[in-house]
């Protein structure tokens, strides 16, 4: 797992999984499918990505499916963190 | 003509022939029950369903994100609900006490229900997403005797209990290698001795049944006490709304923390011997699709949300999928829009019916009927038996003018009809004007008679279909150290219709960072539920008053839905 895996994979463990609940978090685990993090808690995991790495994702790209595992959130956040080519 | 497709009634009859000739009774003798005799829900929903030749039927085909499945017919329903009763029984629950089913979508939150009932307790179902205070508020005005719980949220549980006298019982239903803590006992429904017959307490049909809280303006939760009888509507409007037939295959996406996850995800297709399936998961339009196909669903009863979330996947999505078994499709939680109604008609070949109802009716009030022509954005019409119109919303008088703006108002009688507010019957009188039930919306009625809804005519935000009360996130709001004042308004939304918008003034020695923004809202989110957190929080320096120095949120609503604000005069600031 990269850094911003391990960094998101924290964040979830720390913020959204409840006490008791002793799931294991890997890359693949769903998250919204999963139920634990749900469609209403997605903005709060948005908002962290942002601050934490300076990005803006636009709400039509932050959709269930865009956030249902810490691999696809680091998708996610690298898509966006890339510098935008225009033209050559 | 008569449509194979619609349930003999719907069939045969239009919508006003339906209505002209309505009784109730048509729902009391298709379900047997006799005017003054013994009526109890468990009962009906699981032995009488026996009785009627379906023991071996599939009543409920469950399965989680993993991939685990369950499956139970109504014998089991039956028998395990029977075994969940003698439990509660040797536990010494008395007939009356509440029990909680605090537990995410497991066969267990369904059969639970019945069971408690049997033992004519009063089944108090909440969200398990709630935090712990959203949790004691509930359980503390209820007096909750029992909770059930499983070991993922019995921490919330163990956080509260010292505050919660009256709660002896915690019952972990997948408990098998936790440690109990003081007042804990496991139960695994399915390894428990199986109670074949079980003397169901002789519940009648004003007896005390559901406890569904609800959230007001004012104040905290309300709960909303249902009664046996109310199976009555909810055994018609299923068989006729949701147009349940004998070998439909019935999904409803609700949790039975709220009401409609009860009255359709429980009594209504149970009382009509229906067989449901359940996913036990959070939302993928991909693995809902592919449960659709693979289950064969029929029918499929969900939420303008999640349609919407469905929308925003496209339809290259749905064709991937063999959706053809799909035979009707409706919605219940907010306005499903005119757009949703017209992408499903092109999805899937069949349109979303809305349908109008709230924790307090019970069952579905307003709806578009199976058959009846659709006005995409409408409500519909009212269900036969049910008397709806608009009330002025000064005299309270009926608007009889089409098109004129009111408040959408019921007169009582029907049999799910809320019987009262626990512990509150000042705030349940409140409800009532020259007569009329008054649901706190408001709406228009076009001269085809279908209902238009425009809007809630209180502060309680409706996000995502559930309703959420300010008062209880403006308390949670400043239980967080930064916090002085606050105000929580609804927000419009695309997905969600409406979401959580706080208003906050910071005590001295805060300053306002996206930091403290994302920290308030898990502080939102933890104590009280994701759908009470604000998705929103902005930082102001003061909050509009009244001259006697209460928050008008009036001001801080009408600004974010471009709205006049109207008289100000008695405002302080500004």
């Amino acid at each position: 797992m990269d850094e911003i895996g391990k960094v998101v994979r924290n964040y979830v463990i720390r913020e959204y999984l409840e006490e008791g609940d002793d799931r294991e978090i890997t890359e693949t685990t769903p998250l919204i499918s999963g139920g634990i993090v749900d469609s209403f808690s997605m903005v709060s995991l948005k908002r962290f990505l942002e601050k934490k790495y300076n990005i803006q994702i636009p709400d039509t790209d932050a959709t269930p499916d865009a956030f249902d595992s810490v691999q696809r959130i680091v998708a996610l956040v690298q898509r966006f963190q890339k510098p935008v080519t225009v033209g050559v | 003509m008569s449509n194979p497709a619609l349930c003999e009634e719907l069939a045969t009859k239009s919508y006003e022939e339906l209505a002209a000739g309505f009784d109730w009774s048509i729902a009391e003798r298709e379900l047997g029950y006799q005017p003054g005799g013994p009526l109890n829900i468990g009962w009906m929903c699981s032995d009488r369903i026996c009785r009627l030749g379906l023991a071996d039927k599939v009543a409920l085909d469950w399965e989680d994100y993993q991939g685990n499945q369950r499956r139970f017919t109504f014998d089991d329903l039956r028998v395990l609900s029977n075994t969940v009763a003698q439990f509660l029984c040797q536990l010494g629950l008395q007939p009356g006490e509440r029990v909680c089913l605090f537990m995410d979508r497991v066969p267990e939150l369904y059969i639970g229900f019945l069971g408690i009932l049997k033992t004519g307790a009063v089944a108090q179902p909440l969200f398990s997403a709630f935090g712990e205070e959203s949790l004691l508020v509930r359980l503390q005005n209820a007096g909750t005797a029992a909770i059930f719980t499983q070991k993922k949220h019995v921490h919330k549980v163990r956080k509260i209990r010292e505050q919660l006298p009256s709660l002896r019982d915690i019952i972990i239903v997948d408990a098998i290698e936790t440690a109990l803590q003081p007042r804990e006992v496991k139960f695994q429904m399915e390894e428990a001795p199986r109670v074949k017959d079980f003397a169901v307490y002789p519940t009648t049909a004003e007896s005390p049944s559901v406890l569904h809280y609800t959230s007001g303006t004012t104040g905290q939760p309300k709960g909303a006490q249902h009664v046996h009888y109310s199976i009555v509507s909810q055994y018609l409007t299923a068989k006729w709304v949701l147009d349940l037939h004998a070998d439909d295959i019935y999904w409803c996406n609700a949790d039975p923390g709220w009401v409609t996850g009860t009255s359709y995800g429980i009594i209504g297709p149970w009382s009509n011997g229906t067989t449901q399936v359940v996913l036990d998961s959070g939302f993928n339009a991909e693995r809902w699709y592919e449960f659709i196909a693979r289950r064969r669903v029929t029918v499929w009863y969900s939420a303008p949300t999640a349609i919407r979330l469905l929308m925003k996947e496209g339809t290259e999505i749905v064709r991937r999928h063999d959706l053809s078994s799909l035979r009707h499709l409706a919605s219940v939680g907010e306005p499903l829009n005119a757009e949703a109604v017209i992408w499903s008609q092109q999805a899937f070949g069949r349109p979303f019916h809305d349908t109008f109802w709230q924790t307090e009716t019970g069952c579905i009030v307003i709806t578009n009927f199976p058959g009846m022509r659709i006005k995409p954005g409408s409500m519909g019409k009212p269900f036969p038996g049910i008397t709806a119109t608009l009330l002025n919303t000064r005299t309270y008088e009926p608007i009889t003018q089409a098109g004129l703006a009111g408040l959408i108002a019921l007169r009582p009688g029907w049999p799910s009809q809320v019987r009262s507010y626990w512990n509150n019957e000042a705030g349940f009188k409140a409800k009532f004007k020259n007569g009329w039930y008054l649901c706190g919306d408001r709406a228009s009625i076009d001269s085809d008679g279908y209902f238009w809804f425009m809007g809630r005519d209180d502060d309680v935000i409706n996000t995502g279909g559930h309703l959420v009360g300010p008062f209880e996130i403006e308390s949670a709001l400043l239980g967080h150290p930064a916090v002085y004042e606050s105000a929580a308004v609804a927000k419009p939304d695309p997905v969600n219709m409406e979401v959580v918008k706080a208003f906050v003034t910071l005590k001295r020695g805060y300053e306002p960072s996206d930091d403290l923004e994302l920290e308030i809202m898990n502080h939102i989110r933890k104590h009280l539920s994701p759908l009470a957190m604000p998705q929103e929080i902005e930082f102001v320096h003061s909050l509009p008053k009244t001259r006697s120095g209460k928050i008008v949120r009036r001001v801080l609503r009408c600004k974010e839905f471009n709205e006049p604000v109207g008289d100000l005069s008695t405002i302080m600031d500004d």
